[in-house]
Order: structure tokens, then C-alpha cells, then sequence
């Protein structure tokens, strides 16, 4: 997104003159110019404001601070206008020909359903998610009632307390794929990182990885899925697992498929710095260590934010397929739910999990973009 | 619905009661039972907290009943239901110890400890019902098969439909170019066996497996081959295949759709016949002997809950198993089999009344018998590559079916008051009585494997062997 240029105008600053005997002129014209310089002060905060409001995609709150602050109403209009109204106009008529269009497509499901069915299936899906709330304390409830009469019967009884059994829902399934996107990318970036600074120092060992990065980088998740499966299933034996295999399955598919974009930009941050630099480093005899995180590190950053901004959207697009196989109770297995069940509801409900996907990968995308933009502007070199 | 209430009064002959008076002498034996009979000691638990799977299919019931009603938790069990999406990632996960137990093809226990697919030890306590599969094919073939069936002085097809009507189209289809393609879900599935069951009895091949060729297609008239239940009806529609052997509701989903049409029910091919079962690891069972009583337990009284009162409980079921976690299908297409009756056509709405059995019939109870049929059935296709003597069948249903563990919760529940003693099969070898209610008349007796593999005009019989694609 550009920057919204400047338009507040730099108070000039006058030295003060030596007019013979204007106190009360002098006077005047001292509380203009504080005036003048708080303004200016004032202007800057709200600069900064701006330029976060625009990382952070609320760009189109400018235009409207800057009238509230008496800017030209006409130029500040006009930028709203393209900011928001344009979007918002678009999204209308995206909606108004959905409707259209969807009352003539007839699929063996029924009729697509149009935004009001959609809109409806979520207000269903967040009923559905109140009421197991209220199942789940029906089910302590009753575990209570069970384990008071244990007591009484065996005062010795062991007595434990397990966890809710029923069904998870839609808001349950959201949180459990933002958990295994997040463990995948963490996953990727301790892969992905270490190995980029390696191949970006030394061009041997990054001719001796990338052959894997051409070959690798292509493959789907789902050619992937399988292996990891069995994989899992053979390494992974415990007694008593803390994770779930599905979500190990799905976390290292995530990681497989989402390492690259880290990997290849942080090979290309750490080998694009400036060879002065080093080349002062060498000079000043620095240690390896001091190199690394004074030099290579700090120099790379807004590269390997790239990167990690980039491996982020991989990963949860690929994380919704990988969830469909391993059956990991996220997202994906909602939409492979959905399409198994085929029911009248099910095709509102799969538009609905397309539009929280995307709403949350947008979501995603725009952290990221903030911090790769504080990181690219900090200045830190 | 008259037809269900015959058959209902036929089966409780025995009993001598009715509705009402069928739950007053339940009563009666509940109260007499508790005031004499010792309280149990609770089963020690060696494990509480359990996953089970399951794929989207009606039959799956026992288990939600078991939820929803709390059977589970009145065992001191805490379950979680998990839906799979098809049985080989079903299977693979009961392996792994992922899933400690799930809803199974009756074949899959059974296959897995010969080795047939993936090997490991899997025994069944349970069996979940009977029928509750139907043929369905697609509105083309359908229109095609019309013209060689008999209708009936009201103008209805007559029932059962042959696969004779389907042979002409086959040919037709061929002669166009086009082989003939139809899915089953698994290949050690009941349904592929009762499709070729019904397949065969009309003379058209099936296709044999060999060891290196687990496609099943060597020889065959119609192509089978492998398609998760709840895609039956979009693949269907997709021209993929022609028709389809599947539990419900994808049949009446066809209609539902309007993609398809029910022909025949597995029950007109085998009149109760077993279907699914409720599997867990033999090491498993080992671990956790008293958890799997409980489990079991807990199944019989889902089983009678379902059957219970002439299936006045039949609509509840349907309402719970349309919830999305469950089969998720509407509530409609679930009802049109689970309430006693079976939609054959749009608008061809017929009483069959046994088309879902849970309990009745000692449904629950695993037979050896049941067994050993499906064994003769993967020796008639090659599944089974070389003859076997009658004790190796009768051996191995042993090692897989455990009635024991089943007569054992089932006079728990007797005890409890919560079971009545005659609707369990006491004093049974395991073995039903030989039976000929087959499509083509041709009688078993689980006693006599091989005498039975010999009777089919087509498939491996003896000592044959396929080397080549040629049976020698």
C-alpha cells in the first residue's frame, strides 16, 4: 500500500527579529509561533498514527482523521472514497450478483445458496457452539454427580476428571487449526532460518542444498501427508501422547510444504549483504558470533520477514488439505465433514468455512505485514 | 407400517407381550431383579477416557445411542465419537492405537488376522446390526434395466429385482464401449460381497482377486472397485460408475438427488444378513479386559434401545444421527430407512421392516457362522488364494468373533436388570442354523465351508488356483 504523502504544511520558523519597541507585537508573535510549533508536533504524532493505520489496514481511518483535523474536506473525500467506498461498492455488487447468479444454479444438493443462507448457516454454526457449551457443563454436571456417588459407595475410590467428549465445534476447530499452523511455522522457521543463514554464508553448502529446495519446494501436501503418516505413526509411540498424531501429522505437512519462502529468502538476505561490511568485520577481527548477530542477523531481517511472511500463507493454505487427511479436528476436517454429511445445510456451511479461511489467512497476512514493516523501517543495520 | 407390526408380534410370540405390556413385564423383571439380586461391583476400569471411530453411515447408531444416552458414561466410560473419512484410515488408526475401537466391516477383523491387506490381530465383541445396505444404480441404467422386469397387477415392479435385468444392459454397455463400473466401499466390505453375491447369482463375473492384483477385476463382466460411502452418490453423478453397493442413507441420498435409484436391498439378497461389527486390537482387548465388557455393555443396551417398543425410538435416532458430528445427512433421507420402510424408485415407498435390525434376532451377538461366511466369500473371489480345510474357517472365526466377552456383559446387564435372559441366544455353538433365505436358494451351513464354496456356478472352488488370469 503507498504512503499517503504528506500534506500538512512545515511551519516556517522565523528568527527573531529585532524590532525596536513592539512588546506586545513581540509578544503576539512569540505565542504564534509556539502555537506553531505545538501544531507541527501534533502533526508529526499524527503522521506516526497514520502510517500505522496503514500497516495495519485501516488505511481508510486517514482520510477521516485528517477532515476531523480540518484538511481539505474535498481532497480527503476523494481519498475515502477510493479507500473505502470502492471496496465496499465492489464487495456489494460481489454480493448482489452471488445472490443472482446462485437462485439458477441447481446442484444435487439443492440450489447454491445465496448470502442470506450463508450468513444464516453462521449464525447456526455459533448456536450450535453456545449450546455444546451448555452440554459440556451439563456433562461435568453429571461426571460430579458420578464421581460423589463413587465417593459414598468407596471413600477410597480413585476418582478422576475427563475432559468433555462431545462434539467440537466450529469455533473449537478454528482454534485447533491456528494451533497447527502455528506449531508447523514455528516448526519451519527453527528449520528454515538456520539453514538460509548457513547457505547465505557459504556458497558451498548453499550449492549443496539447493538441489533439495528445486526438488522439494513443488510438492503438494497431499503427496506429502502419506509419508509423514506413516512416519508419525512409526517414530511417535508413547504411552501417553501429549499431542494428538493427527495434529503432529498436520504440523509437520504444514512445516514440509511452508519451509521454502523462508529458507530460499533468508539464503538471499544473508548473501545479498553489503560486502563492505564484511569485509570491515574482517578488519576488525570480530568474532564468528558477534558477526552473525551484530552483522548477518540485523542485516538479513527484513528479508527473512519476507519470508516468514510468505511461508505463513503457504502454510495455511496447504494446512487445510493436510487436515483433511489426517483427520486433525481443524478446519479442513470440518470441510471434509461437511461434504461427506450432504445435506441441504452443507454447501452454506462449506461457503462458510471458505470465508472464515480466508478472513483469518487475511488476518494472518496482515500481522505478518506489520511486523515485517517495523522490522524493514526500523532502520536497525 | 402393518408389515413392521406383524413381524414385531411374529418375533415376540415368545414373550406373549405387546408394547405396553412388553415394558411392564421389563419392569416387573427390573424391580424383582434389584430387590433380590446382589449389586454388581462396578468393573475395575483400566482405561476410561476412549476414542472411537466411525464412517458416516446409519449403522453407526449404536454408538451415538450409546452417547447421547449416556450408556457410556452409566459404564464409568468417557467416549469421544470421531468420524473417519474411509475405512482403510479407519482400520490403520484402530492399528496405530489412535482410535481405541471402531465401528468395522464385518470383513475387516477378519482380514486383518489372516493377513489379507494390512495384518494385525482385531477381535469383535459385538455385532451392529443387520442389512442396512442397498444396491442403487444410475438413472440411465435404471431406465435401460425397465424394459426386462415383470410388473405387478398394481403396476409395481416386482420384487426382488435380479441381476438378470442388469446382464442385457451390461452388454449394451459393452457393445457401446463402455466397460461396466460399478463402486463397493472396501475390499474386504460386505458390500462388495453381497454386489457379487448378487452379481454372480445372474451369471455375470465380479472379477476375482489375485495376491499380486488386488483390483479384483481378473475376469470380470463389472468392474468393481473402491469408493468411501459418503462420495457414493457425487461419484455417481460424476459418470465415474454405474451403480453402487452401499449402506444408507447414500441410497435413498440418490433419490434424494435424484442422480440414481435403489434396486434391491442386501436384505432380499441375504435375508439378515450380518453387517457391521464393533472391532478393537486383540492386544488391546488384552490390556483392557474389563474396559471392553464395558463397552460392550454399553453397546447391547444402545442396540435395545434402538429395537426397543416395535422401533418407537426409530425417529429419535434418525433426528440425533442428522446431526452434522454423526451421519449429518437430513433428517428425511436418514428416516426413509431407519422408520421401517424403503424408498425404492421416487415415490416407490415400500414396508421393509428389517431392513435396520439392531437388536432383534440376537443382531448383536457374534456368530462364528457369520464368519465363516464372509471367509467362504474371500476364498470364492481369490481374496483367500488357496484352499483351506473346514477347520482352518472354523478356527479362525474363533480367534476373531469373542462371544464370550459378549454372553459375559450380557448377563452383567441381565443381573443389572437392565437385559432381559431370553433375548440372548444362551446354549448357541455360535453357529445359525443352515439357511437357504439367499437370492438364489442355494443353502449354508457355517459347519461346512467348503462344501458350500463348491456349490457356486461361478467362483473358486477346491483346490483351484488363478495363475495367469486362468483359473487351473
Amino acid at each position: 500500500m503507498p504512503a499517503t504523502p504528506a500534506t500538512t504544511p512545515v511551519p516556517s520558523v522565523h528568527s527573531g527579529d529585532t524590532a525596536p519597541a513592539a512588546s506586545l507585537e513581540t509578544l503576539k508573535d512569540e505565542a504564534m509561533q509556539a502555537a506553531k510549533l505545538r501544531a507541527a508536533r501534533t502533526s508529526r504524532a499524527f503522521e506516526r498514527v497514520y502510517g500505522v493505520l496503514n500497516v495495519a489496514g485501516l488505511g481508510f481511518l486517514v482520510p477521516v482523521m485528517r477532515m476531523l483535523r480540518g484538511e481539505s474536506a474535498r481532497a480527503q473525500l476523494k481519498e475515502l472514497w477510493r479507500l473505502l467506498g470502492v471496496p465496499v461498492t465492489a464487495f456489494a455488487i460481489f454480493l448482489f450478483a452471488w445472490s443472482q447468479i446462485a437462485s439458477h444454479i441447481v446442484t444435487s444438493l439443492g440450489q447454491i445458496p445465496g448470502p442470506k443462507e450463508v450468513w444464516q448457516q453462521s449464525e447456526a454454526l455459533w448456536q450450535d457452539h453456545v449450546q455444546q457449551r451448555e452440554r459440556r457443563a451439563e456433562f461435568y454436571q453429571r461426571q460430579a454427580e458420578r464421581n460423589a456417588e463413587l465417593l459414598k459407595e468407596d471413600p477410597h475410590a480413585e476418582i478422576h476428571v475427563f475432559k468433555y467428549t462431545g462434539k467440537v465445534t466450529y469455533i473449537d476447530q478454528i482454534i485447533t487449526s491456528l494451533k497447527t499452523v502455528f506449531t508447523g511455522f514455528i516448526l519451519a522457521s527453527l528449520i528454515a532460518i538456520p539453514v538460509g543463514i548457513l547457505c547465505g554464508v557459504s556458497a558451498n553448502i548453499n550449492a549443496a542444498v539447493n538441489p533439495f529446495i528445486q526438488i522439494f519446494k513443488p510438492v503438494s501436501p497431499l503427496a506429502w501427508l502419506p509419508i509423514v503418516t506413516m512416519m508419525v505413526s512409526a517414530l511417535y509411540v508413547t504411552k501417553d501422547p501429549m499431542f494428538e498424531k493427527s495434529f503432529i501429522t498436520s504440523a509437520i505437512t504444514v512445516a514440509l510444504c511452508s519451509l521454502w519462502p523462508t529458507l530460499i529468502n533468508t539464503a538471499l538476505g544473508v548473501a545479498s549483504i553489503d560486502k563492505d561490511l564484511l569485509n570491515v568485520a574482517k578488519v576488525l577481527q570480530l568474532k564468528w558470533s558477534t558477526r552473525l548477530f551484530k552483522l548477518i542477523i540485523p542485516s538479513s531481517l527484513p528479508l527473512i520477514f519476507t519470508g516468514l511472511r510468505l511461508s505463513l500463507g503457504v502454510g495455511w493454505m496447504v494446512l487445510i488439505a493436510a487436515e483433511m487427511l489426517a483427520q486433525n479436528p481443524g478446519l479442513g476436517k470440518f470441510v471434509w465433514d461437511e461434504f461427506q454429511n450432504g445435506s441441504s445445510e452443507s454447501l452454506s456451511r462449506l461457503m462458510v468455512a471458505v470465508f472464515t479461511i480466508g478472513v483469518i489467512g487475511f488476518l494472518l497476512d496482515r500481522v505478518m505485514y506489520t511486523i515485517q514493516s517495523l522490522v524493514n523501517f526500523s532502520g536497525r543495520r | 407400517m402393518r408389515v413392521f407390526v406383524n413381524r414385531q408380534l411374529a418375533l415376540m410370540q415368545k414373550s406373549k407381550a405387546v408394547g405396553v405390556i412388553r415394558t411392564l413385564l421389563v419392569a416387573v423383571a427390573m424391580t424383582t431383579l434389584g430387590a433380590g439380586a446382589v449389586q454388581a461391583k462396578p468393573l475395575k476400569l483400566e482405561k476410561q477416557q476412549l476414542k472411537l471411530g466411525f464412517i458416516k453411515l446409519t449403522d453407526m447408531a449404536p454408538l451415538a445411542i450409546a452417547y447421547e444416552k449416556h450408556y457410556f458414561e452409566d459404564e464409568g466410560l468417557y467416549v469421544t465419537l470421531e468420524a473417519q473419512s474411509n475405512w482403510k484410515v479407519l482400520l490403520d488408526r484402530v492399528i496405530s492405537g489412535e482410535l481405541d475401537g471402531a465401528h468395522m466391516l464385518a470383513g475387516q477383523p477378519l482380514a486383518s488376522t489372516i493377513g489379507y491387506g494390512t495384518q494385525a490381530d482385531i477381535i469383535t465383541p459385538f455385532s451392529m446390526d443387520l442389512n442396512g445396505n442397498g444396491i442403487t444404480v444410475s438413472n440411465d441404467v435404471w431406465a435401460r434395466m425397465q424394459a426386462h422386469l415383470k410388473k405387478d397387477a398394481d403396476g409395481r415392479f416386482v420384487h426382488p429385482i435380479k441381476a438378470d435385468a442388469l446382464k442385457p444392459v451390461v452388454e449394451e454397455y459393452k457393445h457401446e464401449g463402455k466397460p461396466f463400473k460399478m463402486g463397493m466401499v472396501f475390499p474386504v466390505s460386505t458390500h462388495n460381497y453381497y454386489l457379487r453375491y448378487w452379481l454372480a447369482a445372474a451369471g455375470l463375473n465380479p472379477g476375482y482377486y489375485v495376491p499380486n492384483d488386488i483390483s479384483g477385476q481378473i475376469k470380470a463382466d463389472v468392474q468393481l472397485s473402491v469408493t468411501p460411502p459418503p462420495q457414493m452418490p457425487s461419484t455417481l453423478e460424476a459418470g465415474t460408475i454405474y451403480g453402487y453397493c452401499v449402506g444408507e442413507p447414500w441410497n435413498e441420498q440418490a433419490i434424494v438427488k435424484g442422480v440414481g435409484v435403489p434396486v434391491i436391498t442386501d436384505y432380499e439378497i441375504w435375508k439378515n444378513n450380518p453387517e457391521k461389527v464393533f472391532g478393537v486390537t486383540k492386544a488391546w482387548a488384552e490390556k483392557n479386559p474389563n474396559t471392553l465388557l464395558a463397552l460392550t455393555k454399553a453397546l447391547i443396551r444402545a442396540a435395545i434401545w434402538l429395537d426397543a417398543d416395535n422401533g418407537a425410538h426409530r425417529k429419535e435416532a434418525a433426528q440425533i444421527l442428522s446431526r452434522p458430528e454423526y451421519v449429518g445427512a437430513d433428517y428425511n433421507v436418514i428416516a426413509k430407512s431407519m422408520t421401517g420402510t424403503f424408498e425404492f424408485g421416487k415415490g416407490d415407498v415400500r414396508s421393509l421392516p428389517d431392513f435396520n435390525v439392531f437388536f432383534r434376532y440376537y443382531a448383536t451377538y457374534p456368530f462364528y457362522s457369520d464368519a465363516v461366511w464372509f471367509l467362504t466369500q474371500m476364498r470364492r473371489w481369490g481374496q483367500i488364494d488357496e484352499a483351506k480345510p473346514d477347520t482352518w474357517y472354523a478356527e479362525t472365526a474363533k480367534k476373531v468373533y469373542r462371544p464370550d466377552v459378549y454372553m459375559q456383559a450380557a448377563q452383567m446387564l441381565i443381573d443389572e436388570g437392565k437385559a432381559k435372559k431370553e433375548d440372548f441366544p444362551f446354549g448357541t455353538d455360535g453357529y445359525k442354523p443352515a439357511t437357504k433365505d439367499f437370492i438364489d436358494g442355494i443353502e449354508y451351513d457355517g459347519h461346512k465351508p467348503n462344501a458350500y464354496i463348491n456349490k457356486f456356478a461361478i467362483g473358486l472352488k477346491g483346490k483351484q488356483k488363478i495363475t495367469g488370469g486362468v483359473i487351473k
